[in-house]
């Protein structure tokens, strides 16, 4: 098991009142298996992602992340996991705008030390198609070819678990097709599980389970 | 290197803005720079290497006179050549913003001022005529003076006896070979002090004139030794010491340039720190993905204070290298006032501790915000 969440509750509280986002959430998930999250905007999907990939903290429940317990972990070794076993792709793709590309996708890698990051993060520009482009900067490129980078830059890390939140949800239908078949292709040629969050049902139809949220709740 | 990526990263980000920024630091540093250097001048020791003129003054303030009986008994110390004296005359010429400074003093004077060169037949014609008056080329040329003329002063600290103006005939120039300083008045000692209304027989200061200036700091002791314990305890130092003082009787120099220091200082605080608060807010999704990579908050915390130690110590750097180029221009200016003073080590030294403690003041609070960011929150404000 890559995941195993049991009754996940979130609860913010702004002044007097206590506003509850997600509640009883509980599933699992398979080493490479896939997952889309859907649900209507406002309904918790980021704030469940971001519990999972262990960037914010639950109220209450348990989230055992490659048998790691994630709720029991503080910032400092939430951070390890991330840098070890999670890679992200965010729906604004967050590249670091003084940065090429290539010196993006390594960042992570690096971060890591790990062997030859410039090969890896060659490697994976060259898979998404912007080798030509790796000496570029993020406003020398269109909103997907700035996505297909923040994927190379996800997959060039070596995680375990790679989370998107809406991925294509910035990009017109036919650049969100190429950046979404590329997520599932370049994951079908490792061993990571993927969670998705989307509100596209063709994307979220590709992957091998979905939980739809509503309220802060997963309904059906 | 990946470290060094990301500060840079964020240094090049408003390429304008950073430039700006470095631009106006590095402005409060000058200021800084050569206020410090004025404020090491007043701070310092006096020091008496190479110095062949003493001044001796009143221990209580060097504005208060002393007996003319100390005249002989610091001729009689081991090593002094020639003791005259002076007093400040005050007084005003016409107008209040004529001023210029006015000493009486013996007409032997002038011996002990060898790099002044008087003019033909100054020194005869002021030691025979008693309402002589000599005074520097450049004040002479100011004001149109010719020789023969008659210069009326009002007075001030020094009222006439029966009142009136006072009253000294032009009878030579002088002008100086070693500094541009040529602008002071000198009037005959014996006319003023027996024509004051009050405080007849003592001096304001002397100046001794020593034989050898590897022995200025030891005279100066053996002549503050001799008048320990009595009722004109003396101080003796040295001309640059005596300007200085003099400024801080003018102006309260030391408030004043405190003022600069301080008004710098919180120039450099205010700039570094509203840059940088706009640069976490600005780049609050960025930071966020880096979080979401894996930099911890640690990591984020220093980010943000390298960003605001390059900002700090890039403009004091600049600063100082300005202030340092523009120095002789400054010294010049402030020579008048302060003495000699120079650019030392120091100063930089101060300025990098400067920038230090400014940084981290100004880098704290946006550090601190950078650090404590959710990440969710912080990727949902797109
Ligand atoms: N820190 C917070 N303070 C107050 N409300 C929050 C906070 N975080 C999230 N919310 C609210 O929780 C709900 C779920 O947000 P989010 O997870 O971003 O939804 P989704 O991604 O499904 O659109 C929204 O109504 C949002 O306004
Ligand atoms: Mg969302």
């Amino acid at each position: 098991m890559i995941l195993e969440v049991n009754k996940l509750r979130k609860e913010v509280s702004s002044g007097d009142s206590k506003l509850v986002i997600l509640d009883d959430v509980t599933f699992n998930l398979l080493e490479g298996q896939s997952l889309a999250i859907t649900g209507p905007s406002g309904s918790g999907k980021s704030t469940l992602l971001g519990l999972l990939a262990g960037l914010d903290t639950a109220t209450s429940g348990e989230i055992y992340l490659n048998r790691d317990a994630l709720h029991e972990l503080d910032e400092e070794q939430r951070a390890l996991l991330r840098k070890e076993k999670v890679g992200f792709v965010f729906q604004s793709f967050e590249l670091l705008p003084s940065l090429t590309a290539l010196e993006n996708v390594m960042l992570p890698s690096e971060l890591k030390a790990e062997d030859e990051p410039e090969e890896r993060a060659k490697y994976f520009l060259d898979r998404v198609g912007l080798k030509e482009r790796e000496h570029h900067y993020p406003n020398q490129l269109s909103g997907g070819e700035q996505q297909r980078v923040a994927i190379a830059r996800a997959f060039a890390c070596s995680a375990k678990i790679l989370f998107a939140d809406e991925p294509t949800g910035n990009l017109d239908p036919k650049n969100g097709e190429m950046v979404s078949d590329l997520l599932f292709e370049v994951n079908a040629e490792t061993d990571n599980a993927l969670v998705i969050v989307t509100h596209d049902h063709d994307l979220a139809d590709k992957c091998d389970k979905k939980i739809n949220l509503k309220l802060g709740k997963i309904v059906e | 290197m990946k470290y060094w990526m990301i500060v840079k990263s964020g240094i090049n980000r408003k390429k304008i803005r950073t430039f700006m920024t470095v631009f106006s630091i590095a402005t409060a540093f000058l200021l800084f720079s050569l206020g410090r250097s004025v404020a090491v001048a007043f701070n310092s020791e006096v020091d008496f290497a190479g110095n062949d003129r003493l001044i001796v003054v009143s221990r209580l303030a060097f504005t208060e006179s002393l007996p003319m009986a100390h005249k002989n008994r610091i001729e009689a110390v081991e090593g002094v050549s020639t003791v005259v004296w002076r007093q400040w005359f005050g007084g005003t010429y016409k107008e209040r913003q004529n001023f210029f400074p006015k000493w009486p003093v013996p007409d032997n004077y002038f011996d002990v001022y060898p790099e002044w060169e008087l003019s033909e037949g100054a020194q005869e014609a002021f030691s025979r005529n008693i309402t002589g008056m000599i005074v520097g080329k450049d004040l002479a040329d100011q004001f149109g003076w010719e020789i023969g003329d008659r210069i009326p002063i009002i007075a001030d600290i020094w009222p006439k006896k029966g009142g009136g103006v006072w009253e000294f005939d032009l009878v030579g120039t002088y002008t100086n070979s070693i500094s541009e300083e040529q602008g002071e008045a000198f009037i005959n000692w014996k006319y003023f002090d027996e024509a004051r209304l009050y405080e007849t027989g003592r001096p304001g200061n002397y100046i001794v004139k020593i034989e050898n200036p590897d022995q200025a700091e030891s005279i100066a002791k053996e002549i503050d030794e001799l008048f320990k314990n009595s009722l004109d305890e003396t101080k003796t130092s040295t001309e640059e010491a005596f300007s200085r003082m003099f400024a801080e009787q003018i102006g309260n120099i030391g408030l004043i340039i405190n003022s600069v220091l301080a008004a710098s200082f919180f120039t450099i605080l205010l700039l570094t720190g509203n840059t940088m608060s706009q640069a976490v807010r600005e780049r609050t999704p960025e930071l966020g993905a880096l979080k979401a990579v894996g930099f911890t908050d640690r990591h984020i915390m220093l980010f943000v204070l390298a960003e605001s130690f390059f900002l700090c110590i890039a403009g004091a750097l600049i600063g100082v290298l300005i202030a340092y180029l523009l120095f002789p221009l400054f010294s010049g200016l402030a020579i008048g006032f302060s003495g000699e003073i120079e650019f030392s080590i120091s100063i930089l030294i101060s300025a990098i501790l400067v920038a230090f403690i400014t940084a981290v003041i100004s880098g704290v609070l946006p550090a601190y915000s950078a650090m404590r960011l959710n990440v969710v929150d912080a990727l949902r404000k797109n």
